[in-house]
């Protein structure tokens, strides 16, 4: 084992994993974070913070994954290299297990334009593959690129991002192999709600050994209304709500209910396709809708 | 190009003053830049200053020209960035902790200043626009003075002491 | 039972109960708990409240450990703990990459003891920045300092990006308005403003010497209620430079805290001399090394000299020992210098969490 996380002992003996997302609050308030996240306490196997999330300031994803492990929830703390060099998140990837944050999430950001400091510099040092080998490296080999020692290494379970997508004949997971190859152990995509190019998708995956190398949690979360689907759809990349299902919330008398519905039908779904590890359940701003999904539904791991 | 940029800061008081007689040509071209077009001017005007600029102060197009608030010493040739004043770590021989063979860009300024006689560099200035970066500070200053901010929209209200 | 439930693996949440049981902290008393708030005082944290009452503080600078291991961290600061009224936790000083330092003040504070946390533009942008200090401040961080960071070529990853979005002057005014107006540096509204005594650096022994007070000035303008400065060993400059502080009257706007730290031999200041740029070592200081017996010793001997005469210097509210590689002599230096008069700074005792005890490398 790499970590003392529950998140990669469940991986490890192969349990479906249910992973969820939070935002850190806009204040310098520890109870704030646990009022926003405490509802998923118990029901999730790990809860992700974003890291500066629509390239805005919030309470710093570290403080907040810090304060979410001391009060009993895992986290999955994210990094984006738009904010910080190497120095600085290196100086984290060492404090993270120290605070009893056992994962982490390398991702590369939204632009630094789309969000209200647009004058601010953005960093990028790295890009979220160098992120992971230099995590890699701390972790397996306790040194630092420079050579330097750091003893005891950090135990971290390296994550990155993945976009499902309708695979074509040419279509070849090079990408995910090379994240892969930088370190991830595991993977968490953006929303998934057409079964059918999922299935297709992981077939994929599985016939180029992706999944026996790194898990698979697949990204999925509670629809709030029909308007929003079709937001979603138009407006974040590689997110296709199909129409059929957005025929169906429209249809609905409880347009939210049905999204809880038809999110807890996906994740039943997730848990029968071959190379699925979990479902990662995203919502804005929607911890409780989550909740209320994996209660109201019952679903487990 | 260093012995020129020094050049401009041992002569500020001077160029100061011709910086202040350019700035009034410049905002008195208002309608005739208005009438071409701020955007259709932005490259052409943007490659003519960074020449003079880049010749006379090692220009580094910021876009927001401090130059009369740091004794006409272009602070973006700082490693560092610095627009407030020299950090902690000036060599005994004033010259520049990252880069020893160049004198600091501070040292200058704060020699500048003194013969410009400007209590500028006691403004306390405002983080860099990192939108601007490239972009003309002429056009920018006509605009902004015409639009009736201040004639030193970059720097805050706040002085030291 | 198997090995895996022993060592706490697979007890998941879906399964039986919380994931870390172990990690929620023991303990009806909560040693990170904030002072009660005072008047006219910005923080919730003890340094603020010293300097306040008039006291000579004396805070101490902790090198963080090349280390995942927390329990590296507490046995650090455990050297301070009744010597001292803050810890300096320094972020990537001279551009070497350690544990970050708000990794290391959330440890401290866990604990209840006070540090001050650094903060350097070198490496984070305002994004980053603003959200490190509102996570700092809630996890009860009480003071921060804001530096400009040593260039990354002096460190050991020279290839990173220098990222020097926002200057030291910048941070400052920019943690100012959050926790005065509690807001962004865009404009968006915090729901809980963090509590900051806000620090900066000042450097009375370098160039341009005579623009020295006015940066100091300029800082304070922007927000900095205390500075601590770079190593002294040169009294006399120190004299001129808070001569100027004083007829300025900034002594009375900021609590000046100056930097002292023993030097091991004449060769070590030497060294530190032509390669440590910023710090000012006098010939005298050296030839003083130099001629004595037990060099160490008397670098000791000299840096309770200087505080000697540092604590008599009008303005000067206390002293910041830095003692690089000489931890174990802080306690000692401070006691024979009789800085604290009867002062016994608080003592924290900590009690370190039992997850954190347990060494964070996982047996393969």
């Amino acid at each position: 084992m790499k970590t003392k996380g529950n998140l990669e002992a469940k991986l490890a003996r192969g349990e479906f994993v249910i992973t969820a997302e939070t935002t850190p609050p806009d204040g310098a308030d520890e109870q704030s974070v646990m009022d926003k996240v405490g509802c998923l306490k118990g029901l999730v196997d790990a809860v992700n913070v974003t890291d500066g999330a629509g390239a805005r300031s919030h309470m710093s994803a570290f403080a907040c994954a810090a304060i979410m492990a001391k009060n009993g929830i895992e986290p999955v703390l994210q990094f984006t290299v738009r904010d910080r060099n190497r120095l600085a998140i290196q100086g984290e990837f060492i404090g993270a297990p120290a605070m009893g944050i056992p994962n982490i999430l390398c991702l590369h950001g939204d632009a630094i334009t789309n969000g209200d400091q647009p004058d601010a510099k953005p960093v990028e040092d790295v890009d979220s593959k160098g992120l992971m080998s230099m995590a890699r490296m701390l972790r397996d080999e306790g040194k630092l690129p420079s050579g330097r020692e750091i003893n005891p290494a950090p135990g971290l379970l390296i994550g990155a991002a993945d976009t499902p997508r309708d695979p074509d004949a040419s279509f070849k997971p090079t990408g995910l192999q090379g994240k892969i190859d930088a370190g991830a152990d595991f993977f968490q995509t953006q929303f998934a709600y057409d079964i059918e190019v999922l299935r297709r998708y992981m077939a994929v995956l599985n016939d180029a050994g992706i999944t026996e190398q790194a898990h698979f949690i697949v990204g999925v979360g509670p629809l709030i209304s029909a308007k929003s689907a079709r937001w979603m759809t138009e407006n974040l990349f590689g997110v296709h709500v199909p129409d059929a299902v957005i025929a169906r919330i429209e249809g609905a008398q409880d347009q939210k209910a049905e999204g809880r519905k038809i999110c807890a039908e996906l994740v039943e779904q997730f848990k029968e396709i071959k190379g699925i590890s979990g479902a990662h359940l995203m919502a804005p701003r929607g911890e409780k809708a989550i909740a209320e999904t994996l209660t109201e539904y019952k679903l487990r791991g | 190009m260093r012995a020129v940029r020094h050049w401009s800061v041992r002569n500020a008081r001077g160029l100061m003053r011709l910086y202040d007689l350019f700035q009034g040509a410049i905002v008195a071209m208002e309608p005739v830049v208005r009438r071409i077009g701020y955007d259709r001017l932005e490259k052409p005007v943007a490659a003519v200053e960074h020449v003079i600029k880049g010749a006379m102060f090692d220009c580094q197009m910021c876009g927001q020209c401090a130059l009369s608030s740091t004794g006409m010493s272009c602070p973006m040739n700082c490693p560092k960035n610095l627009r407030n004043g020299p950090c902690g770590g000036v060599r005994a021989d004033g010259h520049c902790e990252v880069k020893p063979d160049m004198p600091c860009v501070w040292v200058k300024a704060w020699a500048g200043a003194q013969q410009m006689m400007s209590e500028n560099i006691l403004d306390v200035q405002l983080p860099v626009d990192n939108r601007l970066k490239g972009k003309s500070s002429w056009l920018r200053i006509i605009r902004e003075i015409k639009a009736g901010s201040l004639p030193k929209p970059h720097s805050s209200a706040r002085k030291a002491a | 039972m198997t090995i895996e439930e022993e060592e706490g693996i697979g007890t998941g949440p879906l399964n039986d109960g919380p994931a870390y049981p172990e990690m929620i902290d023991p303990g009806p008393i909560d040693p990170a708990a904030p002072l009660e708030p005072l008047p006219g005082h910005s923080s919730r944290g003890r340094l603020e409240r010293i300097l306040r009452a008039g006291e000579f503080a004396v805070t101490a600078e902790l090198s963080p450990p090349d280390s995942a291991d927390p329990v590296d961290v507490f046995d650090r600061a455990a050297i301070f703990d009744g010597w001292v009224d803050a810890i300096n936790a320094t972020d990537g000083s001279g551009a070497n990459c350690h544990m970050s330092s708000v990794g290391v003040c959330a440890l401290l504070t866990r604990v209840g003891y006070a540090p001050v946390m650094q903060i350097s533009g070198r490496d984070r942008n305002r994004i980053a920045i603003q959200g490190d200090v509102l996570g700092a401040s809630a996890m009860g961080v009480a003071n921060i300092l804001c530096l400009t960071g040593d260039g990354v070529q002096c460190g050991d990853h020279p290839e990173a990006k220098p990222v020097f979005d926002m200057d030291c002057m910048a941070t400052l005014e920019t943690i100012r308005a959050m926790r005065d107006e509690s807001r962004f540096a865009s404009g968006r509204k915090l729901d809980k403003a963090p509590d900051i005594f806000i620090g900066a650096a000042a450097n009375p022994f370098a160039q341009p010497y005579d623009f020295r007070p006015l940066r100091l000035a300029k800082k304070i303008a922007a927000g900095a209620q205390f500075v601590q400065t770079q190593y002294c060993y040169d009294i006399p400059m120190l004299k001129t430079y808070m001569e100027r502080v004083r007829d300025m009257g900034l002594h009375e706007k900021c609590f000046i805290l100056v930097g002292v730290g023993p030097l091991a031999s004449a060769k070590a200041a030497r060294w530190i001399r032509s390669n440590v740029p910023g710090v000012h070592i006098p010939d005298s200081i050296v030839a003083r090394l130099e001629g004595a017996a037990k060099q160490k010793e008397e670098g000791k001997r000299l840096c309770i000299d200087l505080i000697q005469e540092i604590r008599e210097i009008e303005g000067v509210s206390g002293i910041h020992l830095m003692a690089y590689r000489q931890e174990e002599s802080v306690a000692e230096i401070i006691s024979e210098s009789g800085v604290l008069r009867d002062r016994k700074p608080h003592s924290v005792n900590p009690v370190i969490p039992h997850y954190m005890q347990q060494r964070f490398r996982v047996p393969s």
